[in-house]
């Protein structure tokens, strides 16, 4: 009980947003008799959210290294009018379409890049500059006027699910597949790891805590595809994610370029004196940004199914709430993209099931702002107890 | 109780972190009318012992009892504190750059006539306290604007407008050259003179015996010993023994140099200040061989560590022109992670600013230098990471807990040997030591020093840049002598002393 008790405290920082996110989601799943948890709910759950979620990886790289991107939502306005003309206007085919809108999305971030680490000015400048700067372009672009629709193949992204193989009856059986499979891979790689830890003599979880956690993993992982099975299986969107999520993690903790994006926000003058090129890193932060807000304009223009000059209003500050629910330090050097998803998912959640209830979008928009000052304050309220 | 000629009395004083006692019994008199130095190791308790006194730590927070001029004080902030008279100025200076002197000196404290700050009162009030201090600035020029040495002293005219009666310096000269401490340190006698009662914690055993009347030892968060300088004729060596529990006869390890060729030589050196059109560096040329350690003494401001970060990837400066050679063949090290492939490391003098990110752990900063060294494919092995840490932790003898601790949360010589060990891992020729035992414990330094002339035994030629000469003439083998940006000097071992060195330091190139 002892070790529970100490587990629990060493870890409630890096669990406690985790464990806020089950808990608000039960409550919604009461307060609306059910309706939150089931499979088409979740299935739309994850569409709303999806390009919200795309922008808080990139802002997560962006607020670790100590800056701020204000311009997301307009760039990806901007992004997806472009691809709109592309794809509607010239008839291009949606492939070369997407792949030239995330150039188009790279240069854009250079251009702001640049400003940012080699003439340093304040991100927040630069980005709202581009926030104004893109959002007229985006008008331009559409002329004012909403172009639709898109080709049928480019709203999968958004709108398909994954094609299910025969023999599941009313369950989508590749989707339960899914889940199995990752479930033995997840149990391997943790088993793994552990074997390793022993070689190195590292401090290791007590082995029944071990099989505690590695059996919530599996039961959450397989409820989760059993729940999307029994709807219509895996959105083609939350594949994309997915890889993304892995991506970035990988990146973050395990690459040379991540240990240097945060050695540079947390003191870039000692990162820079390290030997760690901070501009060119700098730099390539809001390229990498530049690109995630292209992908989040298209995933938002497939979903619409239209390109108009209002889209991604108000989607930086989304993105930059779910990166500080998940545990960002506004000063640099801290943050984790499993953190940024999951402060992104607990706002997603909040929305829908306030929707479900019927609460009106005056109280949602002030919720939402208290549930962004606790959830700072109680991070910080957590790191000072630690200091 | 009237009876005491103490102004201070604290007894008994504990005060407890979660996990840790910081200061355990503490027992502080301090008599009125003089200088009492408070000694003892980093992480002795001196800095919390006097953060309760002060009120930083309210009453309550610990146990024990504060008499001031006999009377228990029960201290809530530092206000409760400055309303009696005591006033502490803290190791990292608390002035606003972009204030005045004048605003800064009257900061919470502003001279107000019928509730409109009254102006041309505080400039004059200033005037007179910047003469008390003897410092000639304009009472409007910004404190962000003038020197380190001037801060100070800006710091103890605030202190002054407080009538202050018992002034507390948190290592005053640890950032100032030896003019300014000098300087400083007369400043304290006169105020004695003038019936100021002083504590000053500092590090520098010969500014303590120049100005101390008392001193108190404290060693593991325990009050050991009250010494009285004169009347118990007290020595260096006797407070060495108090601070760390044992004689330390030789303050600098024994060391048989073995010098070979030449590592690393410079040649025409010449830097220009980024943003101004002047030189900063003019025209210097020197050499380091294998398996000696060269120091550069000058004051500061003479041009140290300006010429070493010019050299180091040309991380200062403008227009840097001249040659470099390693091993005798000239390299290019135009930018840091060439000089870092090139063998050549640099221990920057600012380890919190410039040396370490604090907020993340030993073993990442260790690593952050060569991270390819752990990497395949541009992915770290995180289990190498720990071995290498874990090896640095126990060579260098890195007190803490475990190498998963913030490197925020350790004292000054712990901080020192995280900066080294990741420059050594590096596996660098050539160290560029800036400051390297600056703010550090004697037990600390005499381990730096050890570290220093293990590595000069391994053949890597060491350069070390110091404003402590006793330092310098400790551990070199060979010292250059830096004004104002150029060579004046170059010394062997065996020729070198103080004033000598002070003269060359003194000394305009002809």
């Amino acid at each position: 009980m002892k070790t529970a008790l100490k587990l629990f405290r060493s870890n409630i920082r890096q669990y406690g947003m985790f464990i806020a996110l089950i808990l608000i989601m039960l409550l919604f799943q009461f307060l609306s008799d059910g309706n939150l948890l089931k499979p088409l709910n979740i299935t739309n759950l994850i569409l709303q959210n999806s390009y919200i979620l795309i922008l808080a990886i990139g802002m997560l790289l962006v607020i670790i290294t100590g800056h701020i991107d204000l311009s997301v939502g307009s760039v990806a306005a901007f992004v997806g009018a472009v691809s709109a003309i592309m794809m509607v206007k010239h008839g291009m085919s949606f492939p070369v379409a997407m792949v030239l809108s995330l150039v188009f999305g790279a240069l854009v971030g250079a251009w702001q890049g640049f400003w940012v680490a080699y003439v340093r000015i304040p991100a927040f400048i630069v980005t709202l500059a581009g926030m104004l700067l893109f959002r007229g372009l985006t008008m331009l672009v559409l002329d004012g006027k909403s172009v639709a629709p898109f080709p049928e193949g480019f709203r999968a992204i958004s709108t398909g699910f994954l094609p299910d193989i025969p023999g599941g009856g009313d369950l989508h059986l590749l989707t339960v597949i899914i889940g199995v499979v990752l479930s033995v891979f997840y149990l391997f790689m943790e088993w793994r790891n552990r074997l390793i830890q022993k070689r190195y003599q590292i401090e290791q979880l007590p082995l029944p805590f071990f099989f505690l956690k590695a059996a919530a993993v599996v039961v959450i992982t397989n409820l989760f595809t059993f729940v999307l099975a029994s709807y219509k299986g895996l959105p083609n969107i939350l594949i994309l994610l997915a890889l993304l999520v892995a991506f970035y993690t990988f990146v973050m903790r395990k690459t040379v370029m991540g240990r240097h994006i945060y050695a540079l926000g947390g003191n870039e003058k000692a990162a820079k004196l390290s030997g760690v090129k901070t501009k060119k890193m700098t730099f390539w932060v809001f390229v990498n940004m530049g690109v995630m807000a292209a992908l989040a304009g298209l995933v938002f223009a497939a979903r619409l199914n239209a390109a108009t000059p209002k889209a991604g209003v108000n989607f930086e500050l989304d993105a930059i709430a779910a990166v500080f629910i998940g545990g960002a330090s506004a000063t640099g050097g801290v943050g984790t993209v499993i953190g940024a998803i999951i402060g992104g998912l607990v706002m997603g959640v909040m929305n829908n099931g306030m929707s479900l209830i019927g609460l009106g979008i005056d109280y949602q928009q002030g919720i939402k702002g208290l549930v962004l000052l606790l959830a700072v304050a109680f991070d910080l309220y957590n790191k000072n107890k630690s200091a | 109780m009237a009876l005491t000629d103490n102004i201070l009395e604290m007894r008994g004083i504990t005060k407890t972190f979660p996990g840790v006692k910081a200061l355990e019994n503490v027992n502080l008199k301090v008599k009125e009318g003089e200088i009492h130095a408070l000694m003892g190791e980093n992480g002795a308790g001196k800095s919390t012992l006097m953060k309760v006194l002060s009120g930083v730590y309210p009453y309550g927070s610990y146990e024990g009892d504060i008499l001031f001029k006999g009377k228990a004080c029960e201290f809530k902030n530092i206000r409760n504190s400055e309303q009696l008279g005591i006033v502490i100025i803290h190791q990292e200076l608390a002035l606003i750059p972009q204030l005045s002197i004048a605003e800064n000196i009257f900061l919470g404290n502003e001279q107000v006539k019928g509730g409109v700050i009254d102006w041309n009162g505080t400039i004059v009030r200033t005037r007179e306290l910047l003469n008390t201090v003897g410092l000639s600035e304009s009472p409007n020029t910004t404190a962000g604007s003038i020197g380190v040495g001037k801060q100070q002293l800006v710091e103890i005219a605030k202190a002054l407008s407080k009538e202050v009666k018992l002034l507390i310096l948190d290592e005053p000269t640890a950032a100032l050259n030896e003019e300014d401490s000098e300087n400083l340190l007369n400043l304290m006698l006169a105020f004695k003179k003038q019936g100021i009662t002083s504590i000053i914690i500092s590090h520098k055993l010969n500014e303590i015996m120049k100005v101390a009347d008392s001193i108190t030892i404290l060693r593991d968060g325990k009050t050991i010993e009250t010494l009285r300088v004169k009347e118990d004729n007290i020595d260096e060596d006797r407070i060495i023994k108090g601070m760390v529990g044992r004689d330390l006869t030789n303050r600098y390890p024994e060391r048989e140099p073995n010098i070979g060729e030449v590592l690393f030589e410079v040649k025409n050196w010449n830097v220009y200040h980024p943003v101004q059109e002047r030189k900063v560096i003019d025209d210097v040329s020197f050499n380091v061989k294998r398996g000696e350690i060269v120091g550069i003494a000058g004051l500061m401001g003479a041009g140290r560590t300006e010429l070493a970060m010019s050299i180091f990837g040309q991380s200062y400066g403008r227009k840097i022109s001249g040659q470099l050679f390693k091993d005798g063949k000239e390299t290019n090290l135009a930018d840091i992670s060439k000089a870092i492939d090139n063998g050549v490391a640099y221990v920057t003098e600012d380890r919190k600013e410039y040396g370490l990110i604090l907020m993340e752990d030993i073993k990442r900063n260790t690593t952050i230098t060569n991270l390819k060294g752990i990497s395949k494919w541009f992915v770290v092995n995180d289990y190498e990471e720990l071995n290498v840490a874990e090896d640095f932790r126990k060579k260098l003898n890195i007190k803490t807990p475990s190498i998963h601790q913030k490197t925020g949360n350790l004292s000054g010589g712990n901080q020192q040997k995280v900066v080294l060990s990741k420059w050594i891992f590096t596996g660098p020729d050539l160290l560029i030591l800036d400051e390297p035992t600056r703010g550090i414990d004697v037990g600390a330094k005499y381990e730096i020093y050890t570290i220093i002339n293990q590595l000069a035994a391994q053949g890597k030629g060491i350069l070390v840049i110091s404003s402590e000469l006793p330092e310098l003439l400790g551990i070199c083998d060979r010292i250059y002598v830096m004004n104002e940006g150029s060579f004046t000097g170059e010394v062997p071992r065996s020729e070198a002393n103080q004033e000598i060195l002070m003269k060359f330091m003194t000394k305009s190139r002809g």
